[in-house]
């Protein structure tokens, strides 16, 4: 069987990679540089007889995706910075009830209104901690057109299996830019769909704390008659002020996620093993950083490369595992912002290592070029 | 009496703790046996039942019944009603809410959920304050009314709610009181029973705030001036316009046939379909 080969957008990738991931309901407000999501999903998802809504605003589809998750169909909304930000109060609700959605950043130019067209990776800290109290956030981010598509079943995966909001953090250059992709072929991507519970009605708590934190989840209409709501509540879903009960249910949102980094976390690493400097980027940047590293190899600097392609949460162990690594010396962090994750990067290197930051934010992205000069100044 | 009550046992949820967080004397109760009655005479299956509600005093009625039950963040419950309808358009929702829930914070899901024509009843409970948060003026507390944020008198104009769910779309408007209750269980079964977006108002008395702050007395002091000041829609259209004047209208204002949203969606998902 002939490939199927199509150029195609970033964001055409998470139209395509949210149909192949089963999703059944799209509820959005149009904000650039996100739109093209909105609009393949509202022709392809009555096709197959999922829905399409289009929200008076961000705020309302939010809600409007939670309501769909909870009536049992996997659900999506897709976005950019200003949205993002009306969103955060629906992505506490969704990690406080234990609703599984995802919910995809395009990111683009801020504050504010800010660059409408122009990229950014400035919602890079809104990801891990938008929304008020304290939460366990998980955001993965894609460097090319392909991965955009891969990760935008992984959101939905990791969505069902630990029924919380999941992220997607992309931004207007990836979802803007055309690559040769190959869709995958049908059972090559890993499905997977929210557990159901077994037992009968009368035994069934929609919140229950297991051994291993994951609560098998009904639908309204299944014959549960649960209640839900975004108040701290017991294992029944019901309001409560005990603190007992209030350490439970705020352990198990953040054990469900911190056991499980292993499962959750994805990090990419190149030529770490000899690398006297490391070159620390996400997403687009990731691309520069690459080639940066290996115009670095050709004049035989020791350079190698750290890739997060899940940004939240940290795998602290993990990194400090590869930052550890005998001959380093300095780690540049290179993102589209004033400096973000780059105070993650200095808690996580042993204390003889220098973490130097590189930084663009006028628009236009980091080059090879410059990265391979800070690569020069270092050493 | 007693077959009323051995109706509303059979609806209230076992395992919730109670007594419920409502002051004594507070209207949401008698609009909650309402609702139970007219679900009781449609006989739903509970099961096909989803009660939505926002933030406030009376959101936090679901939690007390047995159906399928979302209490949601602070104005959005229409939202959210939207999501689960369109995604299971067998289920009957129900989102119960608050003056200050539906029209000031959530007044932009309201009146675009009037005019998607969801079959969604909405039932909004209007006490004319913020109850919950201790008697702050709402978008229907009256012009010059008293309260915790209004000292020396409200300076702003209220929101009509029949007017302004008929102006934005609704299919089914109408408003009872809590003194009326026979009148309110009929409104809800009818709003129920409508298919498209049915908005019913439960006029309710806040005698903790509203009440205490305009000193209108306790809450059968206020249900005895809902029994006065209420004037069925029907009376009145035989009445000259001074005499309705200040008076509370009760009855259906608009129920109206308008294709349903769901409907319109599903036969798209035919016609796509080739069906």
């Amino acid at each position: 069987m002939a490939e199927n080969i199509r150029l195609m957008q970033g964001n055409e990738a998470v139209a395509e990679g949210a149909m192949i991931g089963g999703l059944r309901f799209f509820g959005g407000y149009p904000i650039t540089p996100s739109t093209e999501i909105a609009e393949i999903l509202a022709r392809r998802l009555p096709k197959v007889g999922g829905k399409f809504i289009q929200m008076e605003d961000e705020i309302a589809s939010v809600g409007a995706i939670i309501g769909a998750s909870l009536a049992g169909s996997k659900s999506m909304t897709a976005t950019s910075g200003p949205g993002f930000s009306l969103m955060v109060e629906g992505i506490g609700y969704a990690y406080m009830a234990e609703v599984p959605t995802v919910i995809v950043n395009v990111q683009r130019g801020g504050p504010s209104t800010g660059l409408p067209t122009k990229v950014a990776q400035a919602d890079t800290m809104q990801a891990r901690w938008g929304t008020h109290g304290d939460y366990i956030a998980i955001a993965l981010a894609p460097q090319s057109v392909r991965e955009t598509l891969d990760l935008t079943v992984r959101a939905m995966n990791l969505a069902e299996v630990y029924r919380t909001p999941v992220t997607l953090l992309t931004d207007e250059v990836l979802g803007h830019m055309r690559e040769k992709v190959t869709i995958p072929e049908e059972g090559e991507l890993e499905i997977i769909n929210r557990q159901k519970p077994d037992v009968p009605a009368s035994w069934y708590k929609h919140f229950e704390i297991t051994p291993n934190f994951k609560s098998p989840m009904a639908s309204f209409g299944d014959g549960y008659r649960f209640h839900v709501t975004g108040l701290t509540h017991d294992e029944e879903g019901f309001p409560t002020n005990k603190s007992v009960e209030i350490l439970a249910k705020l352990t198990k949102l953040r054990n469900k996620i911190m056991r499980y980094l292993d499962d959750i976390c994805q990090i990419e690493t190149d030529g770490m093993e000899d690398a006297h400097v490391a070159v620390y980027a996400y997403g687009i940047v990731a691309r520069a950083a690459r080639q940066a590293v290996q115009m670095a190899r050709a004049r035989r600097m020791k350079v190698g490369q750290v890739r997060p392609i899940t940004i939240w949460p940290s795998h602290d162990k993990k990194y400090k595992e590869i930052f550890s690594s005998k001959n380093l010396e300095a780690v540049i962090v290179a993102e589209l912002n004033q400096g973000q994750l780059v105070y993650e990067v200095q808690r996580l290197v042993p204390k003889h290592v220098e973490v130097i930051s590189l930084n663009r934010f006028d628009s236009e992205l980091i080059t090879p070029a410059q990265i391979l000069n800070k690569i020069k100044e270092v050493r | 009496m007693a077959q009323r009550s051995d109706i509303t046992h059979k609806y209230l949820r076992a395992k919730k703790k109670f007594p419920n967080v409502w002051c004594a004397g507070c209207g949401i109760g008698i609009v909650m046996g309402s609702l139970i009655r007219a679900i009781d005479k449609l006989e739903l299956d509970r099961d096909n039942v989803t009660l939505v509600s926002g933030i406030g005093c009376s959101s936090r009625l679901p939690v007390y019944l047995d159906f399928n039950t979302l209490h949601t963040t602070h104005g959005r419950a229409l939202a959210f009603a939207t999501g689960v309808k369109l995604a299971n358009p067998k289920m009957h929702v129900i989102v119960i809410t608050g003056d200050g829930d539906a029209l000031a914070i959530g007044g932009n899901h309201f009146i675009h959920s009037c005019r998607r024509n969801m079959d969604i009843t909405c039932i909004l409970i209007n006490n004319q304050i913020y109850g919950m948060t201790g008697g702050q003026f709402s978008p229907t507390t009256p012009t010059d009314s008293h309260a915790a944020t209004a000292p020396y008198g409200n300076k702003e104009y209220p929101f009509d709610i029949p007017k302004l769910a008929m102006g934005a779309g609704a299919s089914y408007v109408a408003r009872g009181t809590v003194y009326h209750v026979t009148q309110l269980d009929q409104l809800i079964y009818d709003g129920i029973q409508k298919r498209g977006f049915s908005l019913v108002e439960a006029f309710s008395n806040c005698h903790t705030y509203f009440g205490r702050l305009n000193r209108l007395g306790d809450s059968v002091k206020m249900l005895e001036e809902m029994k006065k000041n209420a004037l069925p829609l029907k009376a009145a259209a035989k009445m000259p316009p001074d005499k309705v004047q200040g008076k509370l209208l009760t009855g259906v204002f608009c129920d109206v046939e308008r294709e349903e949203y769901c409907d319109r969606y599903d036969a798209l998902i035919q016609s796509l379909q080739g069906k």
